[in-house]
């Protein structure tokens, strides 16, 4: 099978310190792949650096589209960029409120992706709109609302199906579920599980939450100060991590 | 005004039409520009005008810039000729150009207007000076200025149907009425000015020339002649101007924009053409009529 995504020595730094250096990785049609670190690692500058959201220093980037073509994304021009990233893409922020219009209904919130790429017939995104919102478990009678009469765990969700509507192949995510209480990050995680199984989805997650790697990803990557340490299937880098930055991060998860 | 008091007035240290000569040769070049890439803004170093932003300073410059001794202007705010910024931007040319000035519209080589197009259709021997407070049509929509160029150069206008699309939910239709968005030649968004959506309609393939000033952004666009022009909208809630119940009640017309006023303190309503020439003629025909 052939690479969705394929990063190869990709490097970008801030004034040669910080960022991410000399990544390699794949990832898979239908594969969530999550990246945890701790603070500071990197993880979030190579996932905008994955999602062409910044340049890189160096290294080669290409995507396979839907149609079989690949595409050297360090390459594109903006008009293009912008194509991809509303039609075969999705880029879930880690704050709602980023990753929404703020002053726009939900309905529209979850329109504005379809508009964008030339959906003019508002019967129809409405009806787009509130399917949508029933697939991520929010109520459609609330189509009308602004993000901010919604809980955040619900702005999240919002935000999901603002992402997921165009139909895309591939979702970044930043920390999706960070600075939601346990039992929100539960329902989330549950749906984000089924969203991505049931649309063969590919997913890269940033996270530093172990718990969330475990459930939602295939494969793993540790990072630690820009580097990936280690690598491999999920179950295989948390039962059993051979780096010892690994094996801390392991260990410090608490019991319950 | 004679020739000899315009020559008067010249004489007192004004060149033709107020501007210095290269001042004019700079918007001239930048109205060039925009009759060459319709519907785009054209930055220009626009002038200080004695009078303030929002007046109509940069229809002012355009107007200044194209205007020649022969030309005949007809300047009009809101649809009248008789208001007060209408007056002095007439009498401001009168003075500074000689040129002469009229009231009816089919006798005007240049119109300058603001808030109105005139009710009788332009011909292909007439420019119309629309005078734009601002000229950037994603500007309540998109913040940043940079982002807003970047929508333009890539022809991306999704952002206007959020705005209609959160208009309908609030409202059941498009809410906006007037300086309603425009797609010229099939490409650029551009703001029409603050006229009613009313006038949209007749920026479609209009034979006149359309030109568009903002003093105080500094930019200048057109329209050329016979250039497409539409309103954005949605399929199912196609664009539509707006209709009235009522004729004006001075010349009978059904199919001018009308004025609501409230005559006395009773509250009392009466509905009239907001082009008082277009009013004007039609009333002096019908008497015409009569008398005949």
């Amino acid at each position: 099978m052939n690479a969705l995504l394929k990063a190869s020595g990709l490097t970008k730094r801030y004034d040669g310190r910080g960022g991410c250096v000399d990544v390699d990785l794949d990832v898979y049609p239908g594969e969530v792949l999550c990246i945890v670190g701790e603070s500071g690692s990197g993880k979030t500058t190579l996932l905008n650096a994955l999602a062409i959201r910044t340049g890189v220093d160096s290294g080669a980037l290409a995507y396979r589209t839907r149609e079989g073509d690949t595409l050297d994304l360090l390459a594109l021009n903006e008009p293009q960029k912008r194509l991809l990233s509303r039609t075969e893409w999705g880029f879930v922020h880690q704050n709602a409120r980023d990753g929404l219009r703020r002053n726009v209904s939900a309905g529209a919130n979850i329109g504005e992706p379809l508009m964008a790429i030339g959906a003019r017939h508002y019967g129809r995104l409405r009806e787009t709109a509130s399917d949508w919102m029933t697939r991520v478990e929010l109520d459609a009678a609330r189509i009308d609302e602004l993000p901010s009469a919604f809980s955040g765990g619900m702005q999240q969700r919002l935000q999901i199906a603002r992402n997921l509507v165009t139909g895309p192949r591939l979702v970044f995510m930043d920390e999706p579920t960070a600075g939601l209480d346990v039992s929100v990050q539960a329902r989330l995680l549950d749906l984000l599980r089924t969203l991505t199984s049931k649309l063969h989805l590919a997913a890269v997650i940033v996270t530093h939450d172990i718990g969330v790697a475990r459930l939602l990803a295939h494969r793993l990557m540790v990072m630690k100060d820009g580097r990936v340490v280690e690598s491999g299937l999920t179950d295989q880098v948390l039962d059993d991590p051979q780096h010892p930055y690994t094996q801390t991060l392991v260990a410090s998860v608490l019991p319950v | 005004m004679s020739t000899h008091e315009a020559q008067a007035a010249l004489s007192e240290g004004y060149n033709f039409a107020y501007l210095d000569e290269q001042t004019k040769r700079m918007i001239r070049r930048a109205l060039l520009k925009a009759v060459a890439v319709p519907g785009h803004q054209v930055p220009f170093a626009s002038r200080e005008m004695p009078l303030p932003y929002g007046w109509g300073t940069g229809g002012l410059q355009v107007t200044s810039a194209i205007i020649g001794a022969s030309d005949t202007l007809k300047v009009i705010d809101q649809g009248s000729d008789e208001t007060t910024n209408a007056v002095n931007i007439r009498r401001f040319f009168a003075r500074t150009a000689g040129v002469a000035t009229t009231t009816r519209t089919a006798d005007a080589s240049i119109v300058q207007t603001r808030h109105r197009i005139p009710e009788t259709p332009l011909t292909d021997a007439q420019i119309i000076v629309y005078q734009v407070p601002m000229p950037e049509p994603l500007y309540r929509l998109e913040p940043r200025v940079t982002e807003c160029r970047k929508l333009h150069a890539l022809a991306d206008y999704g952002l206007i149907n959020v705005k209609y699309y959160e208009d309908i939910v609030q409202h059941g239709s498009i809410a906006t009425t007037y300086d309603y968005p425009v797609l010229v030649n099939d490409r650029y968004l551009m703001a029409p000015s603050p006229i009613p959506k009313f006038d949209n309609p007749k920026m479609h393939m209009s034979p006149a020339l359309q030109l568009f000033g903002a003093g105080r952004e500094r930019r200048i666009y057109a329209i050329p002649p016979y250039t497409k022009v539409k309103s954005l909208d949605f399929e199912d809630h196609p664009f539509s101007v707006q209709k009235w119940e009522h004729a004006c009640a001075l010349c009978g017309s059904r199919e001018s924009f009308l004025d609501e006023m409230i005559v006395d303190d009773e509250g009392t309503r009466m509905f009239v053409c907001s082009d008082s020439d277009y009013c004007h003629s039609r009333r002096d025909d019908k008497e015409k009529e009569a008398a005949q």
